[in-house]
Parts: structure tokens; sequence; C-alpha cells
């Protein structure tokens, strides 16, 4: 089996972490090795995330080169343009179209385009899968569950070395009981949703 | 033994308790945190002691009394922290130590989040002590129990150096719950234990000895090690730290696994002579790859004259690697190519198409922030007023973007009070006003603010109490009523400990009730002499409110922005018709003070 890097991006708050860490538990279980770390900003929230994981055999370093990632899985429209850099050409993107408009634009110091942001994935990336993570995930009445969301539609897309019912099952695992009966809600909403967002 | 996903830093306190480690003290600093964070959980269970530190100076000289006894220590800081502690570090490499003491210090390449990046093998080198560079998350592990066995060895202590992409890496580590400590053998007296001239005359040249007695004995790690590409090769890579995976990584990229031998070097110093002779002596070319400074190349690079080679040596010193900033594989890709005179394709992207403009998404201070409060009240009482705000290090540093840019100066920990000090007397009739938060005020502030009133420097100090100290990840500290494993402590007021020092003016301020706080702010800075004012309210990110703003109604909105252009509240923006509140509103309710229309209203 090949070794499998992915990318999860957001910005802080919208539970990248926790994400990244399902899957690479997933992977463990799988009987892989794994490899993962964040550039993480700080306490705050607020500022970009970005969590790279590695999964398979003889993994080198914790971080993605440019150009190699397999997947991004992309929490936020801007997160996920900036950091294609890291995918490999003909590699997929599980996007959210959920956008978060940071201060500076709101102080006129840069702009936020979505119109551009969209035309540009489109035209950069063959293997796109956008989905409104935000409404599925208040649908299944918690915004916050944004991430079960995600997961559930990267595994629909059935690129990752993890069966989908594997991933479920960790994400369970991980959740908190209470809030079991939410994220598989979210992850299924999430699995349903391609080609109807 | 189950194999679970642990971060570098946990796999670390996980070596310790393996190690049997007895005392474990600490000051928070990322990427070093969650090492105590993870001794904390552990200690209880366990029974040994773990403490956040007042300071990086108090935690080493802790961890050198304990080590003194004969207890196994364990001491954890980032980079800068051991500034800090450089005072008995010094010292304590000439005296020694009974037990094994581990010296955790985590250094941020890049830097991301530190105000530098400085290399802390230099400073092992300085101090003469021997220092490990972990790879992976799993040999951080192992390094931190050999290190025990090594300090005790030597009788010195021993530094264990990761940087962020160990501390702060995932990986599958197999872990066992065992904590089998020794008896502590107990304080013995000895001369060796005071640091007279007389003692250190003595002492420094068995430190000098222990230099290559730590040699032969890191020589026979099993850090350091050597890969062979496969073809017989007369061109090697010496790589250190997290710089072996890119190397490897990258040599794989550019095709060029099997033309070069590898060695992997975990003991940057003092250098392990063996496997660096071996290795160069077969060798017309070398190139080291290590993060920072050109620690290791310098030490083979005398090596090799030492020994009349003739091998080049390729590294920093000849800008084949860059000597700043964090490593990766698309940068050694860029080394391994000019070495091996190849051209390295720069991997193919899929971002080649230009890219349209991306929003600048700085961190920010949270939405319901205490501090965005205290700026904003102290931006306000300084209208009209000729005066500069010495900043500090830690969440409220973020103060300094538009709009508050409240922040004019940021030097260290406990800077803003001492700066303040020297401001004031280079420009005695300017006010000058110094923001530091609790914990930074108990770290090194303390002694800038009774420096203040000894001298007479009419500062006004602000400390920005959020009962935590935020920035490095909620840790307590001395003001909080509570250690580090949870048991409760006697909090220590910082408003008492003002007027003991001498401040004639104290108050203590709610700084989401904007008027008075402005009014107090206004009183502190036009006050005669020293002021002290602590800003004191929970951080948000730990004390949420179970409520949130918004604007009742778009009519009541008279426009005017000032909510949107005043605050930098990340969860206001700017509507159609009237300012948005988002989901992230905390509730602090600062904007529905400063609305002049009383357009905003609570939704539970
Ligand atoms: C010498 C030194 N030690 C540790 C750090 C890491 N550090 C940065 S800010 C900070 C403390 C921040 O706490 P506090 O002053 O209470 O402010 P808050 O973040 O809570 O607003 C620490 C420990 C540092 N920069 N320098
Ligand atoms: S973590 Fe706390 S102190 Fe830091 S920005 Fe957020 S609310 Fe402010």
């Amino acid at each position: 089996m090949k070794n499998f890097d992915l990318v999860v991006a957001g910005v802080g708050g919208q539970g990248i972490i926790l994400a990244s860490r399902v899957v690479s538990n997933a992977a463990i279980a799988a009987g892989m090795e794994v490899r993962t770390s964040e550039v993480l900003g700080m306490a705050q929230r607020e500022g970009p995330v970005t969590s790279h994981v590695r999964m398979g055999r003889n993994i080198q370093g914790a971080l993605i080169p440019s150009g190699q990632a397999d997947a991004l899985l992309g929490f936020e429209l801007s997160e996920t343009v900036r950091n294609l850099y890291l995918l490999k050409p003909g590699g997929t993107v599980v996007t959210s179209t959920t956008t978060i408009v940071p201060t500076t634009v709101v102080l006129g110091l840069s702009s936020y385009n979505r119109e551009e942001l969209m035309a540009h994935l489109r035209q950069t990336v063959s293997n796109l899968v956008t989905v409104n993570a935000e409404r599925l995930a208040r649908e299944a009445s918690n915004v916050k569950a944004l991430n079960s969301v995600l997961l559930g539609t990267l595994a629909a897309i059935d690129k990752l070395p993890i069966p989908a019912a594997a991933l479920r099952e960790t994400l369970l695992s991980i959740v908190p009981a209470r809030l079991h009966e939410v994220n598989e809600r979210a992850f299924d909403l999430g699995y349903r949703s391609i080609g109807v967002s | 033994m189950p194999v679970r996903l642990l971060m570098g830093n946990q796999a670390i306190a996980y070596g310790a308790v393996e190690a049997g480690v007895q005392v474990a003290a600490g000051y928070p600093g990322t990427p070093s945190s969650e090492i105590m964070a993870t001794l904390s959980k552990l200690a209880p269970r366990h029974n040994f002691h773990a403490e956040w530190s007042v300071n990086e100076k108090v935690a080493l000289e802790v961890a050198a009394g304990a080590a003194f006894a004969g207890a196994r220590a364990i001491c954890t800081m980032k980079q800068v922290g051991l500034n800090v502690a450089a005072d008995p570090l010094m010292t304590l490499a000439y005296l020694g130590v009974r037990g094994g003491l581990v010296l955790l210090v985590a250094d941020d390449p890049g830097p991301h989040s530190s105000q530098n990046e400085q290399d802390t093998r230099y400073f092992a080198k300085f101090a003469k002590l021997p220092v490990l560079d972990p790879a992976t998350p799993a040999e951080a592990r192992e390094m931190t129990r050999y290190a025990f066995e090594l300090s005790e060895k030597l009788e010195l202590p021993v530094i264990l150096r990761p940087t962020t992409r160990t501390c702060h890496a995932y990986q599958d580590i197999r872990i066992s719950d065992e904590y089998n400590p020794r008896p502590v053998s107990g304080f013995k007296r000895d001369r060796r234990w005071i640091c007279l001239p007389t003692v250190a005359r003595q002492r420094h040249p068995i430190l000098n000895r222990q230099q290559e007695q730590a040699r032969a004995l890191l020589e026979q790690s099993p850090f350091n090690e050597e890969r062979k590409g496969g073809k017989a090769t007369r061109t090697g890579i010496i790589a250190c730290g997290v710089a072996v995976g890119y190397v490897h990584e990258s040599l794989a990229l550019a095709g060029l696994a099997e033309d070069v031998d590898v060695l992997k070097l975990g003991t940057p110093y003092p250098l392990p002579a063996e496997p660096v002779l071996s290795f160069i002596r077969r060798m017309d070319r070398v190139l080291v790859v290590e993060e920072l400074e050109p620690v290791v190349e310098e030490q083979v690079i005398t090596l090799a004259w030492k020994h009349g080679l003739s091998v080049s040596i390729s590294g920093k010193h000849d800008y084949v690697v860059p000597r700043e900033g964090e490593l990766d594989v698309d940068r050694v890709l860029v080394s391994v190519g000019a070495f091996s005179g190849i051209e390295t394709k720069a991997v193919a992207a899929t971002t080649d198409n230009k890219l349209p403009a991306l929003p600048v998404r700085p961190p920010v201070m949270c939405a319901g922030c205490p501090h965005r409060a205290s700026y904003y009240a102290f931006k306000k009482a300084a209208e009209g007023l000729d005066v500069v705000f010495a900043g500090d290090i830690g969440c409220y540093t973020l103060g300094v973007a538009p709009p508050l840019k409240a922040v004019d100066t940021s030097l260290c920990m406990g800077a803003s009070v001492t700066v303040a000090n020297g401001l004031h007397w280079a420009e005695p009739e300017r006010r000058q006003v110094a923001f530091l938060g609790d914990s930074t005020f108990f770290h090194t502030g303390i002694a800038g603010l009774i420096n203040a009133v000894y001298n007479k420097a009419n500062i006004t100090v602000v400390v920005l109490d959020n009962h935590t100290t935020a920035m490095t990840g909620h840790q307590p500290h001395p003001g909080t009523g509570q250690t580090v494993v949870g048991e409760p402590a006697q909090a220590i007021d910082i408003a008492a400990l003002a007027r003991a020092c001498g401040v004639e003016f104290v108050r203590v301020v709610d700084p989401l009730v904007p008027t008075k706080a402005i009014r107090e702010a206004r009183e502190a800075m036009e006050f005669p002499g020293p002021s002290v004012v602590v800003m004191s309210k929970p951080c948000v990110a730990k004390n949420k409110r179970g409520f949130r703003y918004e604007v009742a109604s778009p009519e009541l909105c008279n426009g005017c922005r000032i909510c949107v252009d005043e605050l930098g509240c990340p969860a206001i923006l700017p509507g159609p018709e009237a300012p948005v509140i988002s989901l992230n509103c905390a509730g602090c309710a600062l904007c529905v003070r400063i609305c002049p229309s009383g357009a905003i209203r609570r939704v539970s």
C-alpha cells in the first residue's frame, strides 16, 4: 500500500485538530504508522491552522512537502486555496464553502473575494468536492459538528486508505458520549452530501 | 503496551516517568509546555513532585536542588527561557549533580511563536554540557531516558533539545506505564556544592575533562547511525535532529537515495568523533544539514582539520544550507540539489496558476478578550496626552494590530516595566505606560516595578490580569490559587504586592466597564508617582458566558461603525444595514457599552 498524505486546513476554532486526530487514530487502528503535525498559531482562535497527516510505512518527517499531498480537506474557502500548494497535481480537494472574514478585511487592510476563490478552485483542481458543511452541521443541530460533516464527505470520496465505517467509528470513540448522536448525524449528512451541495 | 498517538512533548514526559523522575519543574513556553502538562497528570498517580515555577531561573534551581540531593529531576522551558536560567546554568555545570538532571529546552526555528530563534546547542557548548537533538517524537522519548543515565554517569546536567517539529508532532508510540524510581540518596555535605572561587578553580579542569568523557559515552550511544545509500559512493550527508527526515525525503524526491550515504547525528555536542571520522574518511565531499546554527558543521570542520583530512565540507558557511528559519523538505531539496549539482525541479504543485488575492489572517485576540477592553480604556484615556505604551509578551502583544495599535515596544518577558523605566529617564516629561500579563508580572515584571519605585520612575504599570497564563495554553501561576496538579494554593494578590512595593496609587479595575476603566486609567497616568492598575477579568477562552449579543434592529443603529472600527473584535462584521455580530460573540458586552445608540441587545 502506498503512503497517504492528507492536509487539513482552516481557521482556529473550527475543529480542525480534532478531525486530524480522528484520521490519525483511524490510521493507527488500520495498522498504519502515522506522523502528524500542525502549523499552529497560538492560544487564540481566528488564526490559520494547517494540520499535516501522513499515514503508511517508513514515514520520514511530519511535514508534507509542497506538491505531495494526496488530498486536502478544507474547512474554510480562503484557507483551502492558501494550502493548495501542498496538493499534488491530480490530488483531491474536499472543501467546505464556509467563509470566515478576518478583521483585516473588515478594516479594509486586505480583501476577500469569494467568487474569485471558487473560480480558482474550479479551474485548478480536477478532483474537487465542495460541500456546504456549515448548513449540514446546522441540520445536524450543532454548527460545531462542521468537522464531522467534512469527515463524512472525505470518507465518501473513498480516497483515504481507511474504510468509511472505521473513520466513523474512530470519530465516535473520540467525541464525548453526549455528542455521539449529533456527530453521527453530521458525519452521515456529510457522507451523503456528495453531488448535492 | 498499547500503541498511542502521542505528541513529542507527551512522549518526553512518558520517557521521564519511565526513567523514574522525582522532581519536575518548569515555566511554560511554546513549544515546550505540554511536557509539564503531561507530567502534572501523571504526578499524582505516581506520587512525584511537579510544579510550574515562577520563572525559568527558579525552575532550574529547584531541579538543581533536587539533583544535589540525589533525586532525578527534569526542568522544562522554551529556548529564550534558558536566557533567564543562564545564571544557574553556567555555574551548575561546574558544580555538577548527583541525581540525573535533564534540562529540556525546546527550540523554535522559524520562529513560529518566539521572539527569536536562538540555538540551544550553542548554549550547551557554552556551558560545556552534553546536548541531545531528537529527530522524532519516538526518539525524544528514548533520549529522555538515556539523558538521565548519561547525567548520572557524568554527574552533569544533560540538555535535551527538541525543536517544534518534534515537540508538536505526533507519532504512533508504544508506551508503558511503569514508574520505578530509585530511593533518593539524600543530600550529603560537600564543598563541591558551594561555588567559591577556590571550588571553581578545582571544578573547571574537571568540567573540561568531562567533555572528553562525554564524547566517549556519546560515541557509544544509539543515536548516531550511518545509512548507506547502496551504491559505493564518496559523497555523504551528515544530518542532525529533525533534518534527518528531511534529508532522506529530499534524496528520495531527487532520485539520489542510492547515491549518497547519510550519517544521522543525534548528539551534536560534544561531537562524537568516532562515527564522524569513519564517515568523513570515506568521503570526498560532505554536506552538513542541521537547523539554525552550524553547531555540528563547525565541529566537523575542526575534526577534519585536526586529522588532516582533505574532505570538502559544505553547509551553512558556504550558503548551501539556510542558516535562518525552519528547514523542511522543500528547502533541504534545494540544498541537496545545489550540493549534488543536479537540478531539483521545484516540485510541481497545484498552484502553478496565479493565486487570487488571499485575505491576511493574523492571529487576533479572541472575541470578548478582556485585554481588548483594557487597551481600549487606555487608548481613550490617553487621547490628547503624549504617552508611550511599552508592551510585553503574552496574548496582549496582539494589541499591536490595528485598530488598537496599543503596543509601542516589546523586548522580552517583564521588559515592559523596565523599558518604561528607561524611556522615562530619557524623556521624564512624557508618560510611559507598561502593559504586562499576570503571569509575566510574577515571572520578571515585579523586579521592574520595585526598580521604578526605588528609583522614582513615574510610570504607570498596567497588569492585564486574566487569571491565567493564556498565551502558552492556560497554565496556572502564583496568582491563580491553583498548582499545576490542580491543588488549591495561596493566591498571591498582585495589588497587595504592588502596595507592599511602595506604590501609592494601586487600583483594581474591571476593564469591561469602560466609563470607569477610562477614568481610572486617566487618573493613573496623571498620578505624580509610579502607579499600578490591575485590570482584572478572566480570559474568555476558559470562561465562556452562556449568552451573546446582537444588533437588536438595523433601525436602532446610527451607522457610526464605532464597534467595528475601534474594537477590532473578530465577532463584529460590517453588514449591509448594520453590523452583524457572529456566533463567536463571547458576551463581553464591551460593544454594548460603547454603542452610542443602544442598538445592541443580549440573546441567550
Ligand atoms: C523567558 C520566556 N519564557 C516564556 C515565554 C513564553 N511565554 C510567552 S507569553 C507568556 C506568558 C503569558 O502570560 P500572561 O503574561 O499572563 O499573559 P496572557 O497570555 O495570559 O495574556 C509566556 C510564558 C517567553 N516568551 N519568554
Ligand atoms: S486566549 Fe484569553 S487572553 Fe488570549 S486572546 Fe483569547 S481571551 Fe484573550
